[in-house]
């Protein structure tokens, strides 16, 4: 059922599945990609550690610029450096960038037209204890409705480090999401990973729903397929790691497979990735869609596990959704 | 280039003709500001025409010093500047603010792609400034930066943010210039949010100030000068700017900062201009 050439890891239904934050992935390959490329900066403002910025300013201390709590300055000073030939990567937490510094984002970044790559860390419910202010809900909606942005949102932490790697060479801004808390490694070194080339998971013969998911809820899109296997439903499972731009195609074409599809993100719905999976198949194939993630509310301190539960994020709440837009 | 009588005098004509050129063009469009642009003419004359390292055939000449502005809605005076200098032709001023244009209301790359930046939003061109100024030292690069600002955007806290870096990180390579002309569009600077005492703060913030009369090219020159000698603070040079400099019935008036011309007013503007303020007695 799962596809072979995307070479998951093979104990991605066991027990022991080893688990890393996605932001780590984020941190080696920043330094890989400063490696790669002189023209790479770095800049945080006060979250160095935590945002995994740490062994790149370590490696290169003169390419790192500690801008302090000051998340506007954090945006229009990278786009300044990306005005003289620099290919700056800011982080902080999604909240504040790019939630607190939007404006500066929009106008000195995209309107400007400058790569600079911007990376939101802790998104999602499952930053967990620290709470609702700093739990990102929003942020893909107002970032995916920047002309020129691109939008990235790995699943884990692999393939946060192939975006990172992937991102210099994008002429144009860029945005990734990063997650706080040890997620399951779904996918392998050799897995591939493009930007804007969604990655069709699990692919029975006769799929009867489409999961379309995004982040490390992914995972739990594959554990809903294997209980709806069980039950005789048969399911197609895609990562649609790159919000913008999207892959219009692959999107359509587990649609038309399907006729059925269930999103699934930790996410508002509103404006998030389902919203844009909406716009595509209203436009190319309408076939009714269920929506999971964040409905119209924030989030709250909790574990991980039982904030995705409470918010409709867990297997369960995906299970009932594809047997919901079953009967549509 | 050594300042003498002759040289000063090039600029002040050079200067006239750039106000001439620049409320013409907003007359034109119908709309736009016209008491910023006036009040900066001469420091945009004394950038383009003296202290600028710069080549307008080759607009994006690594070497070149770069000018951020700031305070968008001045840029008409930008854009007379620059054409003066050579980067567009005149023409393009008589299409401001039209479909399509290269002059845009506020200033726009993908239009004019010889612009440094995009601008509009107040509190953004000192940040990208500094941002410029990190890049060019990481780099050994000896390019100035020169920032021009105005008053009223110093209240916004995004600024501060700026000021704080470019102190921390002594950037010699930088220079603001903030058009202190005390008005804003609701009111005077002192009476909307008090700026005063504006050296202060930024020589708190580790910066070297320089006061001067932004109206006087020798005082611009100097000002310019001693902060490209300065190597181990940013400099700010706070110029006191009459708006609406050169047309006797918009100076110091604050609702000229982006009120528009009647037909009679537009004509006695004019007037004002090709007389130089009835220096001239032929028209």
């Amino acid at each position: 059922m799962l596809v072979p050439h995307q070479k998951l890891n093979p104990k991605l239904f066991d027990a022991d599945l080893e688990r890393v934050p996605v932001r780590n992935g984020f941190g080696d390959g920043l330094v890989l990609a400063a490696d790669a490329d002189p023209r790479v900066v770095g800049l945080c403002a006060d979250l160095t550690e935590s945002t995994k910025m740490l062994a790149f300013r370590e490696k290169y201390p003169k390419r790192f610029v500690e801008i302090g709590v000051a998340e506007q300055n954090l945006a229009t000073v990278a786009s300044g450096l990306a005005a003289v030939g620099k290919i700056p990567f800011i982080t902080s937490y999604a909240t504040f960038s790019p939630g607190r510094n939007w404006e500066q984002i929009r106008t000195t970044i995209a309107y400007n037209n400058r790569p600079v790559k911007i990376v939101g860390s802790h998104a999602g419910v499952s930053v967990g204890p620290d709470g609702g202010t700093h739990q990102a809900l929003e942020d893909i909606a107002i970032m995916r409705a920047l002309p020129r942005m691109v939008v990235v949102v790995p699943a884990d932490a692999h393939e946060a480090r192939k975006a990172t790697l992937a991102l210099p060479a994008l002429d144009s801004p860029a945005y990734l999401r990063l997650t706080r808390e040890k997620t399951p490694v779904i996918t392998t070194k050799e897995s591939p990973f493009v930007i804007g080339k969604a990655n069709l998971l699990r692919s029975p013969k006769n799929p009867q729903v489409a999961l379309i998911a995004c982040g490390p809820l992914v995972h739990n899109a594959l554990l809903a397929a294997e209980v709806l296997a069980k039950e005789g439903i048969e399911v197609s499972v895609l990562n649609n790691h790159t919000i913008k731009p999207m892959d219009e195609e692959s999107v359509v074409r587990v649609a038309k497979e399907a006729g059925r599809v269930v999103t699934i993100e930790e996410h508002q719905v509103a404006g998030g990735m389902g919203s844009a999976v909406a716009e595509v198949l209203a436009q190319n194939h309408p076939v009714p869609i269920e929506f999971i993630g964040v409905h119209d509310q924030f989030g709250q301190s909790g574990k991980p596990e039982e904030l995705l539960e409470h918010y409709g994020m867990g297997v369960q709440a995906i299970v009932a959704a594809a047997k919901k837009v079953l009967l549509r | 280039m050594a300042l003498d009588d002759t040289n000063i005098k090039v600029l002040e004509e050079k200067a006239r003709a750039i106000r001439y050129d620049l409320i013409e063009a907003v007359i034109r469009a119908g709309s736009g500001h016209i008491a910023g642009p006036l009040g900066m003419a001469d420091i945009f004359t004394a950038l383009y025409f003296h202290t600028l390292k710069h080549d307008p055939m080759q607009p994006s000449w690594p070497e070149r010093d770069r000018v951020v502005l700031s305070n968008g809605h001045i840029c008409p005076v930008l854009y007379a500047a620059m054409a003066h200098a050579g980067y567009f032709p005149k023409e393009e001023l008589h299409r401001l603010r039209e479909f399509g244009a290269m002059l845009q209301g506020h200033p726009h790359r993908d239009f004019l792609p010889a612009l440094e930046t995009s601008s509009g939003p107040l509190g953004s061109g000192l940040s990208q400034g500094v941002g410029m100024a990190l890049g060019l030292r990481m780099d050994d690069m000896p390019n100035q930066v020169y920032v021009l600002a105005s008053d009223g955007e110093q209240q916004c806290g995004s600024t501060w943010e700026a000021v704080m870096l470019a102190g921390k990180e002594k950037l010699a390579n930088l220079t603001l210039v903030i058009d202190r002309n005390n008005i804003q569009i609701d009111g005077m600077t002192e009476e909307i949010m008090p700026l005063e005492p504006l050296p202060d703060k930024y020589r708190a913030f580790g910066w070297h100030v320089l006061e001067i009369n932004g109206h006087d090219f020798r005082e611009i020159i100097n000002a310019f000068e001693t902060a490209r000698a300065i190597f181990e603070k940013p400099v700010c040079i706070i110029a006191h700017t009459i708006p609406g400099r050169g047309v006797s019935f918009m100076e110091f008036k604050y609702p000229w900062h982006s009120k528009s011309f009647s037909k009679d007013e537009a004509t006695e503007a004019l007037r004002q201009l090709r007389t130089m303020g009835g220096k001239i007695d032929h028209e």
